[in-house]
């Protein structure tokens, strides 16, 4: 047999695009509706925040800015939402909307950072924990598990009695309770992406482990770090408002969400919205994330079970039409 | 010779323990086997799932630490080398893996995939690497314009010849071909056989052919080894053996290989054997394949028959004669 | 079998407790607070600083005041507070009852909402009430503890307060045994409050461990064999896919008896969380040490009845 009688078989179909598999997860997650309007939303909350500063210009309003004439009452409560306060004023007579907006900042912020640090550390840590073994993974996995069940407040109120409540602090905190998580879920894929006779190959080549880790394992389970790290986002940024509420996070006069909320709890009597607007948009934006994220799952993924999903009647119909097509062969 | 192989041993423990592991037994896959290989040559080795074959073939490419033994590639005692020093032989000796889904990193181009000898030997780079890849794929009997696509986009077959395309990137002395056609469409068995003879021909590689059907790899060996629970029971040339097998195994795997001449077939008996082939773990005493054997007697089970070595060597105490029939158990006579 | 297990689990709970004491005793150290110098106050003299520091034992080296904590321990003594002299032991059977109400209250709360509504949810997969609840579940999550408890206020006291029907009270707490009705009315928040916090993972949990189960095969054949529906999910399916929830549970009661500061505070019921967060503000490290050493306790016996209910849930495992 000659090397021209075997081509047939090499010869496939032109037209197939060489689509990768994260063009095939873009074009599924553009068919989601839900996912597509939460993205949208962290996109406009994001570009709101970075344009913080340039609203307040606009409005003149700057968010130390105090108005005793006109954003406070008589008895000194902060007053209701109008023409020139959105959002109303706070305690002090400044304007909510725009300290909203600034909190958006530093909320997001340390969401995004500590999160990104976490994954990080977890993505290395789970990497060498997994595919090393051994004495090395034993160390490793105990210290997640110590990590993963120690109680983060008493851990935040140590590190803060030590070195005072700051971004960094703040930052830490988050990061150093959210790493475990994704270096366990990283731990345990490395374990079973390791064993993949295509590792194998890779070593029979004469690659050395840091190659195989970052070449030939990492791309394979960046999936589930993608959805887990879109997941931790709003989590630390939950976080991040409850150490702040606690006074162990962002100290005033710096606008924080959580710290705004904190101001606003001996007010909600009188002020419905002092701790009503900076809630919704937290609430808002947590919410988005979590969808983006259970959005990006399903897309990655489409075999991982979905919190929150559309597939349902989908399926629902597929099934009918199946019935419908027996019924009528 | 290019490859010799000294009485090797693998034996993987079987631990216990969740901090402090013991070791409770051992599997003993490859249990002191040995077989040399000269340049340009193909020995096929074949046996059940189960046999070692593919615990060898990784011993013999230093991907698995060996228990005892000795490889010597082209002269250099190559057992058990540190990964650095390996690393020199890897550009002579390459693996073609059996799955042709599991060997392929999903999340990789085709091209970057088979450009990784090239790449992690620093051999080429650039349009050089790219217009080699290609050369490469074409040689293997790929479209080079399919450089940028996925494993996924291909068949069994394109992605095996992808495998081979891959193994080839280094021009390897020695491949070890780890049932390379095993998981294809019989079909697609022959066009991956001959791409392989092919290239042979071409480069002058040399082959350790591992198959678990004998048929497979009767027309691309020069000579054949078959193993048996971590033993290679029988050697010799592949005509000889496919035409005088001596081993009462070897019998037996052939009666059940499939014939396409419904006369031969017809004449052919089915050596059925009985009993499961016994754990690794705890092989049986003497010769290992005596709960099997039709041919068992006393001394089978106590004394373990010499190992088959050079030319057609058999680890039996009753080799079987030429036209005798193993179909009716006990020394056998013909059937009427 | 069972007695060796618990003489086992009981031996690491002490090793555990013992890493855990060890471990917050040398945390302390490292802080840079000195509660002598703010026992002492702002005027003292150095020579005044020093007395306190020696009355406290604070001057002796680490390891010594280590050991004789270990010693007194053994003794069952926690010590005093640096501060209000108090013993320990009688400052924690104060905070204990209202946290251990809040949690174990709101414990059942959470799971029975959590379990009964992923058990919905999951024999419903895909419905519109399966996303209407994993929806819920998905913004619960998505909301801080605090946010929810002031929401609570803001609705379910001010609010209904406002409208004539002052029927749920802010804050504080009253003791059980003072009034059993009084120390529920005064509970309902914060174990709503708890619960719905809590309850999010749990409908995920118990949803997705239903799941996963009910794909099972021996589940296709109890129903093929004409098990009824409701035996069906109820004996075969859930009594299977609560492992993880038990699990779950025992961590959460473990760590919420050492840390449940945010829902204390919202509702200012006192409790061992404000006791420890004010504790490491000051500096009074008896009392954390009080708190640590009860909190670790707590979840190591959690963590016991666990492993026991195991048993219990999932003949298959057997305690050794």
């Amino acid at each position: 047999m000659t090397l021209t009688e075997i081509r047939p078989d090499a010869v496939t179909d032109r037209t197939i695009a060489g689509r990768s598999p994260w063009q095939l997860a873009w074009a599924r997650i553009r068919t989601d509706k839900v996912a597509l309007v939460s993205g949208l939303t962290v996109v406009l909350l994001c570009l709101l925040a970075l344009a913080a500063p340039l609203i307040a210009a606009w409005n003149g309003h700057d968010p130390d800015e105090q108005f005793r004439d006109t954003g406070i009452t008589a008895q000194g409560l902060p007053i209701a939402p109008n023409g020139t306060f959105w959002f109303g004023t706070d305690r002090l007579g400044r304007d909510l909307f725009i300290r909203v907006l600034y909190g958006a900042r530093v909320s997001l912020l340390v969401g995004v950072v500590a999160t990104g640090l976490a994954a990080l550390v977890g993505v290395l840590v789970g990497l060498l924990a997994g595919y090393y073994g051994g004495v090395i993974d034993t160390v490793l996995s105990r210290l997640m598990d110590v990590v993963l069940s120690f109680p983060y407040l008493i851990f935040a109120i140590a590190v803060v009695s030590i070195a005072g409540p700051s971004l960094t602090a703040t930052i830490g905190v988050i990061a150093f309770y959210s790493w475990a998580a994704i270096a366990r879920v990283v731990r345990g894929q490395t374990l079973s992406l390791k064993e993949r006779e295509y590792v194998e190959a890779a070593r029979s080549i004469g690659c050395g482990d840091l190659r195989i880790m970052f070449v030939d394992i990492l791309p394979n389970l960046l999936a589930p770090v993608i959805v887990l790290t879109t997941l931790l986002v709003p989590a630390a940024i939950v976080f991040e408002s409850t150490l702040s509420f606690l006074g162990l996070g962002i100290v005033p006069p710096t606008p924080s969400w959580g710290n705004l909320l904190s101001e606003a709890q001996g007010f909600y009597r009188v002020a419905y919205w002092y701790l009503g607007f900076p809630a919704a948009t937290l609430l808002l934006t947590t919410l988005a994330f979590n969808l983006v994220g259970d959005g990006i799952r399903d897309a990655i993924d489409p075999r991982m079970e979905r919190l929150f999903s559309r597939r349902g009647r989908r399926n629902r119909r597929d099934r009918r039409d199946r019935r419908r097509r027996r019924k009528g062969a | 010779m290019l490859l010799e192989v000294e009485n090797v041993v693998k034996h993987f423990p079987i631990t216990t323990g969740l901090l402090v592991k013991q070791t409770i037994g051992q599997v003993s896959a490859v249990d002191g086997v040995s077989f040399d290989l000269s340049p340009g040559e193909t020995l096929g080795l074949v046996g059940e799932t189960g046999c070692g074959k593919s615990t060898l073939a990784r011993c013999v490419a230093g991907l698995h630490p060996i228990t005892s033994g000795r490889v010597r590639f082209d002269g250099d005692d190559i057992t058990n080398l540190p990964r650095a020093r390996m690393r020199a032989y890897r550009r002579d000796i390459q693996v073609i893996f059996q799955d042709p889904y599991g060997s392929l990193n999903p999340r990789r181009r085709v091209g970057s995939i088979i450009a990784d000898p090239l790449v992690v030997h620093r051999v080429s780079r650039g349009t050089e690497l790219r217009r080699t890849v290609q050369e490469l794929m074409e040689r293997v009997g790929l479209n080079p314009e399919h450089y940028n696509r996925f494993p996924a986009e291909f068949s069994g077959g394109q992605r095996q010849r992808i495998g081979v395309a891959r193994a080839l990137a280094l021009r390897p002395r020695l491949i070890i071909c780890d049932e390379p056609v095993s998981a294809l469409d019989v079909s697609i068995q022959a066009q991956i056989l001959n791409l392989l003879k092919d290239l042979q021909d071409e480069f002058g590689l040399t082959y350790l052919f591992i198959a678990h059907d004998l048929s497979v790899v009767r027309h691309i060996s020069d000579r054949i080894a078959v193993m048996y629970l971590g033993k290679i029971v029988e050697l010799a040339g592949a005509d000889e053996l496919h035409e005088h097998p001596r081993h009462p195994y070897t019998n037996a795997l052939l009666s059940a290989t499939a014939v396409a001449d419904p006369d031969e077939a017809e004449r052919r008996r089915r050596i059925i054997l009985t009993g499961d082939v016994p754990s690794p773990i705890d092989p049986p005493s003497g010769c290992r394949f005596h709960p099997r054997c039709p041919k068992a007697r006393e001394r089978c089970s106590s004394e373990e028959p010499p190992p088959a070595l050079r030319d057609h060597l058999v680890a039996c105490h009753f080799p079987v004669e030429a036209g005798e029939d193993l179909t009716t158990s006990g020394s056998g006579g013909r059937p009427a | 079998m069972l007695r060796r297990f618990l003489l086992r689990r009981a031996l690491l709970g002490v090793l555990v407790l013992w890493l855990v004491t060890l471990g917050t005793f040398l945390l302390f150290f490292v802080a840079p607070s000195d509660p002598a110098r703010t026992l002492a106050g702002r005027q003292a003299t150095p020579e005044q600083v020093e007395l306190i520091r020696h009355n406290l034992g604070l001057d002796r080296p680490i390891l010594v005041q280590y050991l004789d904590y270990l010693n007194r321990l053994i003794h069952g003594d926690l010590g005093q507070s640096y501060f209000s002299g108090e013993s320990i032991g009688k400052l924690l059977s104060q905070d204990f009852p209202p946290t251990a109400s809040l949690v174990i209250g709101g414990a059942i709360l959470w799971v029975v909402i959590g379990v009964g509504a992923g058990v919905i949810s999951a024999t419903r997969a895909r419905s519109l009430l399966d996303r209407v609840v994993t929806f819920l579940a998905l913004a619960a999550v998505s909301m801080p503890t605090f946010v929810v408890g002031l929401l609570l206020l803001y609705f379910l006291f001010f609010q209904l307060s406002m409208a004539g029907a002052p029927l749920l009270p802010p804050d504080s707490y009253v003791p059980l045994t003072d009034s059993p009705g009084e120390w529920a009315r005064h509970l309902i928040l914060p174990w709503i409050t708890l619960a719905m916090v809590q309850a999010a993972s749990y409908v995920r949990l118990t949803r997705g461990s239903m799941l996963d189960i009910l794909g099972e095969d021996y589940i296709r054949t109890a129903r093929a064999k004409g098990v009824p529906e409701g035996r069906v999910i109820y004996r075969h399916g859930l009594r299977a896919a609560l492992t993880p929830v038990v699990t779950q549970l025992g961590v959460d009661v473990g760590t919420l008896i050492g840390g449940v500061v945010v829902t204390e505070s919202v509702f200012g019921l006192g409790g061992i969380g404000q006791a420890v967060v004010q504790a490491f503000v000051s500096g009074d490290l008896p009392v954390i040490m009080g708190v640590v050493v009860l909190a670790t306790t707590a979840v190591v016996v959690a963590n016991l009845l666990v492993d026991i209910t195991y048993g219990l849930l999932d003949p298959r495992i057997r305690l050794t």
